[in-house]
């Protein structure tokens, strides 16, 4: 499989024949800009690939939304988007404190984003939700102390619901 | 096949094939291929940016000339709000409007009249909408036509009421054929133009079957004669011709519409390249609570339009003053004529715009797939300058290109240095063969 630029090999191997595209953004703390950046070149590239409107939009919100929790709620982290004919996968893995509760995090509203970022207009506990909303499938694997890993599965035709095998480790 | 009208052309004897305008365009839609700056069709969507970069005068508008008024019997001049702005502090827009007589015109109706009642439509519609926020001004043609590319998913969000260039068109046609009992065909509607976006939609306009605007003359053609007329200063005692008020004439700059309009919250933005970034945030679901967006591609408003003469500050300042001037005067029509208006719904689009999606690789997702990753593959090996030398305005862009069979690796400067240097070791390399005649290992003569 092919990689992006600067960026180290990835342990994903792709399907026998399937054809199979990891876009990836690496994202630092507070580095606000970022989550933007990534959500609409990932929506370019998802445009070229011809994809229906509706799931370029819901995968793009979907990438914000996890580059946002990374620069809000972690040290730093990165957001792959894996893109195979029938499915698009966002993983997005984080070093940081975690989620201690992930069932409240879940819950539209609730907000553990610290107040300065708060006072910027972000974080007011949508981002989750608004990733469940968007994807067909949402896995959470939290670790306090170490770090949250957030797969997100997008199904290209409904119908379908084979998995990608992306071979990625969960922290 | 892509078959449609655009106004922006090439004057392919000015360009001088420099590629200063390949970063500007915001859709990426210009190459210079040998020499020659190309516009892809399918992508350009009129803002004019281009023209205003290029220092050769090569971009140019296509608009209609003055010639075409002989092909009606009555004439009418529809100038657009930010005209106004063109000329000296001194003028005002009653001698501005009645300079339009003595240039062939049988008419003249502001289109700034036009922009207050689709304010009030506007306005009206806000009240009762109660769907997904925020909405989405209609006036400019080419942010429009950039969200049917690169944001099809708001379509839906766009206002759909006609613009105030084509309300001006109709109401001014209806009112001439009352007064002269001429029929509709023999009554030209002419729009003196900021842009070549409105030229575009006249042509082939996306949110009506047909535009009722007979010709489109661009600021730039008609702004000469209109000075000279004004120099000559005999004021005529003809009625009053100056209707529209302040509210009006500000659609002219940025925030004019909004103020116009006055419902709920609104945002105004101008400049395409900040609309595509409102746009992205709106896509991703911001700004939810916002009632109202005025976006127009032009930095400043129509009133940047390329097509116009001033500066756009200058213009703008101009244009500030003249509304000063006119804030005392009552409006034209009565509430209870703008209520009949929007009951009526006389100025609804009628057709809904639909996306046109031009981005895509392939229509196979696999194939479109594979056709991405020979993209990665391809801009990993050019060598990341953007230098646009190769007439696509990034590496990426031209990677993109030579997937789609529309250039070739060897158009970077960079790669072709370098097989030519690579030729050339080669060639090298083969000089230092020496043929068996002349080798010293060939077998010696026998003494
Ligand atoms: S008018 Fe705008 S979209 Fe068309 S080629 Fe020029 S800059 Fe690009
Ligand atoms: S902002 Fe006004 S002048 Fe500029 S393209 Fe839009 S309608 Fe035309």
């Amino acid at each position: 499989m092919h990689e992006r630029k600067g960026v180290v090999s990835s342990p994903c191997q792709p399907a026998a024949n399937k054809p199979q595209l990891t876009l990836r953004f690496k994202i630092d703390e507070k580095d606000f800009l970022i989550a933007g950046e990534s959500a609409s070149k990932t929506k370019k590239a998802l445009q070229q690939l011809g994809l229906k409107q509706e799931i370029v939009k819901n995968i793009a919100i979907i990438v914000y939304e996890a580059a946002m929790n990374i620069v809000i709620h972690s040290n730093h982290g990165e957001i792959k988007i894996i893109i195979a004919p029938d499915q698009v996968v966002v993983l997005s893995e984080d070093v940081g404190e975690g989620i201690p509760d992930i069932e409240l995090a879940m819950k539209e509203g609730y907000s553990t984003a610290p107040n300065e970022v708060r006072e910027m207009g972000f974080g007011a506990g949508m981002g989750l939700p608004n990733i469940k909303q968007c994807s067909n499938e949402l896995d959470i694997k939290t670790t306090i102390g170490f770090g949250t890993t957030l797969r997100a599965t997008i199904y290209l035709n409904p119908a379908d619901t084979k998995q990608v095998e992306t071979g990625t480790m969960y922290v | 096949m892509y078959n449609q009208f655009h106004s922006v052309r090439l004057d392919y004897e000015k360009c001088k094939g420099c590629t200063n305008c390949i970063k500007r365009c915001p859709m990426e839609a210009i190459r210079v291929h040998d020499g020659k700056a190309q516009i892809t069709q399918e992508r350009c969507i009129d803002c004019g940016e281009c023209i205003r970069v290029c220092q050769n005068h090569a971009k140019i508008a296509l608009t209609d000339e003055m010639d075409k008024l002989s092909e009606y019997k009555y004439r009418i001049a529809l100038p657009a709000p930010s005209f106004f702005g063109q000329f000296k502090n001194s003028e005002n827009i009653e001698d501005i409007l009645n300079s339009f007589f003595h240039l062939g015109f049988d008419d003249v109706f502001e289109v700034a009249l036009a922009a207050e009642v689709v304010a009030s439509i506007v306005h009206k519609y806000l009240k009762a909408y109660k769907r997904k926020k925020p909405l989405f001004s209609s006036a400019c043609p080419a942010v429009l036509r950039l969200m049917q590319i690169k944001f099809p998913e708001l379509l839906e969000q766009v206002i759909p009421i006609l613009t105030p260039m084509e309300v001006a068109a109709r109401m001014a046609k209806e009112e001439a054929q009352k007064r002269t009992g001429l029929s509709q065909k023999d009554i030209g509607a002419f729009f003196i133009s900021p842009c070549p976006a409105k030229v575009t939609e006249t042509k082939n306009p996306i949110s009506t079957k047909q535009s009722a605007v007979d010709g489109v003359i661009g600021a730039n053609l008609i702004y000469k004669d209109i000075v000279k007329h004004l120099a000559k200063k005999h004021h005529e005692t003809s009625p009053r011709l100056n209707k529209a008020t302040s509210s009006g004439i500000g659609w002219g700059y940025i925030t004019g519409e909004s103020k116009s309009i006055g419902y709920g919250t609104s945002l105004a933005v101008s400049g395409i390249h900040n609309v595509i970034s409102l746009l992205e945030e709106v896509e991703r679901g911001e700004l939810k609570d916002v009632d109202f967006m005025e976006l127009q591609a032009c930095t400043g408003g129509c009133v940047g339009g390329p097509l116009n003469i001033q500066n756009l500050f200058v213009g703008r300042v101009r244009l500030r003053h003249l509304i000063e001037k006119q804030t005392n005067q009552t409006s034209f029509y009565t509430d209870k004529e703008l209520s009949d208006i929007y009951e009526k719904g006389t100025f609804k689009s009628t057709e809904l715009i639909q996306p046109r999606p031009i981005m895509t690789l392939d229509n196979d997702v696999s194939k479109a797939l594979e056709k991405m990753e020979r993209i990665d593959q391809i801009t990993n090996n050019l060598p990341g300058l953007d230098c646009g030398a190769c007439g696509s305005p990034s590496c990426r862009a031209l990677a993109e290109d030579i997937v789609r069979e529309l250039a070739f690796e060897t158009d970077c400067v960079i790669k072709l240095r370098e097989k030519v240097k690579m030729l050339a070791e080669e060639i090298l390399d083969l000089a230092r063969i020496i043929p068996p005649s002349m080798s010293d290992t060939s077998p010696k003569k026998e003494k």
